[in-house]
């Protein structure tokens, strides 16, 4: 890896004087568009031993992540890397990722109508159901492709990608190839006397196949699987609609129990949008759609496709505590979504206008009949089972209906109030025998501006529930000073748990610095065991009682 | 039958891993809101292809305000502080228009799952600004953009001239500030 690192720098290098040509004015034209520039992230934390929440012993007293990204252009040339350093990586996060290494590199060249990556690339085809490479950091996610993706637009409106490589695996590779296409077609870029017509039409397809060695002594396992999909999005005036579907063909696997079924996914969504007033409704059904690239693969671990989740997030602490996880093996989704402003001067709009929004989300499962009368569902080496598409299952996973009303009363104060009803079927999402959750939450966020810079701001939330944990309460106190300063002391407080021992309180003080692109965050407190979600992606996050500091920053 | 070699990464010597962390830390103290000190020029605006919200491709190389200073913000639907900068620069963009001509185009990084609560938002809110999305994160890579908001101000010439990450009441003055002078074409002060 050392040889192949350096003689990956000697290429660039080798570019960068071929280019130069020695010539003193094209040398100079030459160092005039370089460009570098990169970021880097370290999170670290200092654990404190606390039986008392739960937290786990951490022998190496001290954890950390860091990242740091350099990128290179010139014109149409640009490579960069990716360092990466886990020395050992956080709780919460995969014990895999240890050690330090470049796990993501690449080098990318545009010359007319096309663009060539070669080493790691992150794409999605649509809205990601057939193909996604991404990465988030704070989730420890990254399905980079590594080996070469191309992307032409031989005409205006057309765009064709293809990608081919293996799937990064930690500091390693999956065992299985990748390979796939896309097309999309935006109709009226392509005639020009559609250009600028009011209706808009685009359409779309993909291909992607896995290659995977087989050697099972009992089961014919397929060492090619395919996945492809179409979709289309129509546009008129103030509304659209976009439908994406998606088939897999047989894939058995861990995560589905080694069946035979094919799966599909389908995501439709309509909005409407104008002036004061935004409406959205969307609908999604997922059928056997986990896509590894691993079969053996478990969790987040190299998942070729990513199924979007419908089901609303939100950064209030205690509502967040029970977010909704998507399940690749059957799920049927909706949400919907309305957000109106009054305006300003109106009634009910004030000096500055009032807004409000309404969502309710809502997860099933899908209709699942035995193949035969003889054969379970979900047997290992058989079809699995029937679904009929369009009958919803009758097992509820979620429902999520949230209120918020948000109104600037004038250069003082501001003040937003939320209301959440959470049902929570924590046997499906999380894997625990227990009753589902019905929880009622109401948060109020109040903001005072003291002065043009000093503002201080006040959260104070409260949920009721009769199962699980019980009812929470939570206060926050939040000083800043603009631009530079944050300081915050909060507490969320079990008070509600059936058992006693268990009553406790998760405090936090936190003070942070942001200064251009930097941000520098120390946090000491307890953080109470939990599941972190970006996406529909979870990881679980144990409790932990320690100091965290936090630098992030880019040049 | 063939049987794909899996690559191993073998760890890094330490010393070559800690003079990468010195040369970034080194790279950031000295790389900081700087104009003119950077031996090769400002860093203009890089060349990635996003979609407006009627599902149009747009090539960021193509934003332009002839020639008056642009900002440009990094934010997402889940993002509270995002949603509250930009709702609290909505309630004085007419005047800050009117004054030094300034155009805000905000980037969203809502990724399928709620890229389709964009528009709905954007229009529910009465915002005015250019909107974009950035569904798989490629602007945000190519701007070296960690945690957001992430607000970056540009001169006549799509160059970035100031930049800044997080947001709390009153740093929209501060923007506000540093507008005027690229409008006016003055040099700025380092933060």
């Amino acid at each position: 890896m050392k040889h192949k690192l350096t003689f990956f720098f000697a290429i660039i290098i080798g570019c960068f004087f071929s280019v130069s040509q020695g010539r003193a004015q094209g040398l100079e034209k030459f160092l005039r568009n370089s460009q570098v520039s990169g970021n880097f992230q370290f999170d670290g934390m200092y654990y404190n031993k606390d039986s008392l929440i739960g937290a786990p012993d951490v022998p190496q007293k001290v954890l950390m992540n860091a990242f740091a990204n350099i990128n290179y252009t010139n014109g149409p040339f640009s490579a960069g890397f990716r360092f990466e350093n886990y020395l050992y990586a956080l709780q919460g996060f995969d014990p895999r990722f240890k050690g330090i290494g470049i796990p993501y590199r690449y080098a990318s060249f545009e010359k007319d109508k096309f663009t060539i990556t070669i080493g790691n690339s992150y794409d999605q085809f649509g809205s990601g159901l057939v193909y996604r490479a991404w990465q988030d950091a704070s989730l420890g996610y990254d399905n980079s492709l590594d080996g070469i993706n191309i992307k032409v637009n031989p005409w205006k409106g057309i765009t064709l990608k293809g990608v081919w490589g293996q799937q990064r695996f930690y500091f390693e590779k999956g065992p299985g190839i990748v390979r796939g296409g896309d097309a999309e077609f935006v109709i009226n870029d392509m005639f020009k006397k559609l250009n600028d017509k009011a209706l808009r039409v685009s359409i779309g397809g993909s291909f992607v196949s896995k290659y995977q060695e087989a050697d099972d002594p009992v089961y014919n396992l397929p060492k090619n699987v395919a996945t492809y999909g179409g979709r289309g999005t129509i546009s008129y005036k103030n509304f659209m609609i976009n439908g994406e579907y998606a088939h897999k063909i047989n894939d058995p696997s861990t995560v589905n129990n080694r069946i035979y079924k094919s799966g599909n996914a389908t995501l439709v969504q309509l909005t409407y949008a104008q002036k004061g007033l935004g409406l959205y409704l969307a609908a999604v059904r997922t059928d056997n759609m986990s896509f590894k690239s691993d079969r053996d693969a478990e969790g987040n671990d190299l998942n070729i496709n990513y199924i979007p989740s419908l089901a609303k997030q939100t950064t209030y602490s205690l509502p967040s505590i029970y977010t909704y996880g998507t399940q690749p093996n059957g799920e049927f989704g909706m949400q919907a979504q309305g957000i109106y402003t009054f305006k300003k001067k109106s009634v009910l709009g004030g000096k500055y206008g009032t807004n409000i929004s309404l969502t309710y989300s809502r997860y099933n499962a899908i209709n699942k009949k035995q193949v035969d009368e003889d054969t379970p569902i979900d047997s290992t080496g058989t079809l699995g089972y029937k679904s009929d598409y369009f009958k919803i299952g009758k097992e509820a996973y979620y429902e999520n209906f949230n209120f918020e009303f948000s109104k600037k009363f004038n250069k003082t104060f501001k003040l937003v109030v939320d209301y959440f009803y959470i049902m929570y079927n924590a046997k499906v999402i999380e894997g625990h025998e227990m009753p589902n959750i019905h929880s009622h939450t109401v948060v109020v966020d109040l903001t005072f501006n003291i002065n043009e810079k000093h503002s201080l701001r006040t959260e104070l939330q409260h949920m009721y529930a009769k199962q699980g944990e019980g009812s929470w309460a939570y206060a926050l106190v939040e000083y800043t000073i603009a631009p530079k300063w944050f300081f915050s002391v909060s507490d969320m407080y079990n008070y509600g748990n059936s058992i006693s021992e268990k009553r406790l309180h998760y405090y936090s003080v936190a003070t942070a610095f942001a200064i251009g692109s930097t941000r520098i965050a120390l946090n000491y407190g307890r953080q109470r065991a939990g599941i972190f979600c970006v996406g529909g992606v979870c990881r679980y996050v144990p409790a932990a009682n320690g100091l965290t500091l936090s630098i992030s920053s880019s040049f | 039958m063939v049987n794909l070699p899996i690559v191993k990464t073998r760890p890094m010597k330490p010393t070559l891993c800690l003079s990468i962390i010195f040369l970034c830390c080194i790279a950031t103290v000295f790389g900081q809101n700087e104009p003119g000190t950077n031996p090769v020029g400002l860093k203009k605006l890089p060349s990635v292809e996003v979609k407006t919200l009627d599902n149009k491709t747009f090539n960021t190389k193509d934003i332009s305000n002839n020639g008056k200073p642009i900002i440009i913000s990094f934010w997402a639907t889940w993002c509270k502080p995002c949603v509250n900068e930009l709702t609290t620069i909505a309630d004085v963009y007419d005047d800050w228009k009117e004054e030094t001509g300034v155009k805000l185009i905000a980037i969203s990084i809502d990724d399928s799952k709620t890229s389709g609560n964009v528009s709905p938002l954007v229009n529910g809110k009465s915002w005015d600004y250019e909107v974009y999305l950035d569904v798989n994160s490629d602007l945000r890579r190519a701007m070296n953009v960690n945690l957001i908001p992430h607000t970056f101000v540009l001169n006549g010439n799509n160059e970035i001239v100031w930049q800044h990450t997080s947001f709390s009441q009153g740093s929209e003055l501060q923007l506000i500030d540093i507008v005027r002078k690229v409008a006016k074409g003055e040099t700025l002060p380092t933060e």
